[in-house]
């Protein structure tokens, strides 16, 4: 029977649940209490970045770069993906961001021809909106890329996208759904080079974890894996070349507004000089593999720089 | 209003009703995937509520586990299931489950817990066995608050299955994430509208079962349930006396 006992046992249970999941919340402090008052201030850069790991470190650099040049910075990181944050860049209320030049881009104009690097950077400067404008681009690249396995490559002898032909199973395409619909996706492998994709599966985590696993258990053969991701070394992941240019060039570039003066765009040259692709894969492994913070890892490549 | 029209557009447009992202497709399978994780939820819910309802033992635990489980993130629980069993159908099952398991397990033992006791009594000072208290007094009695546990598991889940298309090329779930990032917010809004449609049939159709799959004499409403049998004319169902034969 339930009896008073039992009911109050229950509620003094659900009291503490209660409590214990309020002050789980309360642990990571509210993300809205600082910096939004001050980002009017004129002296204010406000520095943003893509809620992307990765991202988020190039950006935290940035930041702790800028302060130690004796700027004062607004964080706000982690907006969103680029169709989230783009227009507030566009707006003039963020004055620094990451990004990278094909994906950019990309977004921009949807005709770009894209290129080498330098010409994908060319482009890009042109097809900035007034009031934004890029900073000296970094040798580090961060690219959409077609992947598999190790072992997989090997069976087919792959070493670029083109041999994929070689291939003699069905091969399963996996990746966020937009991939599906890319220019460079499923259909232009088919279109380009006659290789034949056996299905789509939708793994909606940006070539992230799950994506990963699927390729490690079979599931999927082939994914877009961005090539600055750790996990293609820990995982024995292999992305394919890409000659042709299938993927335009993505190295790390900063956006700027009119408000980032000479010496804030020296403090961030200085910091794009010396981010090159093998950094940028060693900061993020701190981040995926070791679980750092992206403060920390921020100021100790500065420091290590000797840019702090 | 202007995106609204074309996510009516879209609906209509012939051209999303051929192929492997037909909307009826789409819709099949959000159905099927819907009713699949309800009658797995069932199975491990009723019983246990049934049994937590019947004895009155486990109470307090089924409310606190319950209660954790209502506040699980699905999307957090569904990668977690993914990368442990990986991509395909069985992550999204299992976090939907999970998520449907609270509405349905409250639903069978509040609706035994409803129950007059006096009636329970009765029926077990007439000689029934326990079994047979279940069987004939508790399980019909409870069932219009089962009924309601099922039908509000039914709306979460409907309106949830949509990540099922995080890791799988499943349901209506298919077109929000398509729409979100290419940005083609008709379709997104259209899948949006399709999962409302099928949301408000499936309401529809549990509010017609509420009428009719409930034995004569009971309501939804708990109560004491010992209306002299000879009243003239219930005006309406919720008079009616709950008589036990």
């Amino acid at each position: 029977m339930f009896t008073i006992t039992r009911g109050r046992l229950a509620l003094v249970s659900a009291v503490a649940v209660g409590a214990v999941v309020a002050l789980a919340g309360c642990a990571s402090g509210d993300p809205l209490d600082e910096g939004s008052s001050s980002s009017n201030d004129s002296d204010t850069i406000v520095v943003g970045s893509q809620d992307y790991y990765s991202n988020e470190i190039i950006a935290e650099i940035y930041a702790q770069a800028l302060e130690d040049g004796g700027y004062t910075v607004d964080r706000q990181f982690r907006i969103g993906q680029r169709e989230a944050y783009l227009p507030e860049i566009e707006a003039g209320s963020i004055d620094v961001f990451p990004e990278y030049t094909g994906s950019l881009l990309q977004a921009l104009d949807a005709d770009a021809a894209g290129g080498t690097a330098d010409e994908t950077y060319a482009e890009l400067q042109d097809a900035l909106p007034d009031g934004l404008s890029v900073l000296d681009m970094a040798a580090a690249t961060d690219q959409n890329s077609w992947t598999v396995t190790q072992a997989f490559a090997d069976t087919y002898n792959l070493t670029d996208i083109a041999s994929l032909t070689q291939v003699t199973e069905p091969i399963t395409v996996g990746g966020n759904s937009e991939l599906e619909t890319r220019p460079y996706g499923p259909t232009a492998l088919k279109e380009q080079y006659g290789i034949e994709i056996a299905g789509f599966t939708p793994v909606e985590d940006n070539g992230g974890p799950l994506t990963v696993k699927s390729l490690v258990d079979n599931t999927i053969q082939l994914a877009n894996v961005y090539t600055a991701d750790p996990n293609i070394a820990t995982n024995d992941l292999v992305a394919l070349d890409d000659p042709d240019g299938l993927f335009f060039p993505d190295n790390v570039v900063p956006v700027v507004s009119d408000k980032v003066d000479d010496g804030a765009a020296e403090i961030i040259n200085a910091v794009s000089a010396k981010l090159t692709a093998d950094t940028l894969v060693a900061l993020n492994s701190q981040s995926v593999n070791d679980q750092a913070a992206a403060d920390t890892i921020a100021t100790e490549w500065l420091t290590e720089a000797g840019l702090l | 209003m202007n995106l609204f029209a074309s996510a009516i557009d879209w609906i209509l447009d012939p051209a999303n009703y051929v192929g492997l992202n037909a909307i009826p497709l789409r819709l099949g399978q959000h159905l099927v995937f819907t009713l699949v994780t309800l009658v797995i939820a069932s199975v491990i819910a009723i019983p246990l509520g049934y049994l937590i309802g019947h004895t009155g033992r486990g109470r307090s635990l089924a409310v606190m586990t319950s209660g954790g489980l209502r506040a699980i993130p699905t999307l957090g629980l569904l990668t977690l299931v993914a990368l442990w069993v990986g991509i395909g159908v069985v992550a999204p099952y299992v976090a939907l489950t999970v998520l449907a398991i609270p509405p349905i397990l409250a639903g069978a033992y509040t609706g035994f817990e409803a129950i007059d006791r006096r009636t329970v009594d009765a029926a077990r000072a007439v000689g029934m066995s326990e079994l047979q208290i279940v069987r004939k007094v508790e399980v019909p009695l409870g069932l219009p608050l089962l009924i309601g546990g099922l039908r509000s598991a039914t709306l979460q889940v409907i309106a949830t299955a949509t990540l099922a298309a995080y890791v799988a090329d499943l349901g209506l779930g298919r077109y929000l994430f398509s729409g979100l990032k290419n940005r083609d917010y008709a379709e997104m809004l259209g899948g949006s509208i399709l999962v409302i449609l099928l949301a408000l049939v499936l309401e529809g159709i549990f509010a017609l079962i509420q009428r009719f799959a409930v034995p004569r004499g009971v309501s939804g409403r708990p109560g004491p349930a010992a209306t002299p049998a000879r009243t003239p004319r219930p005006r309406n169902r919720s008079e009616r006396t709950a008589v036990v034969r």
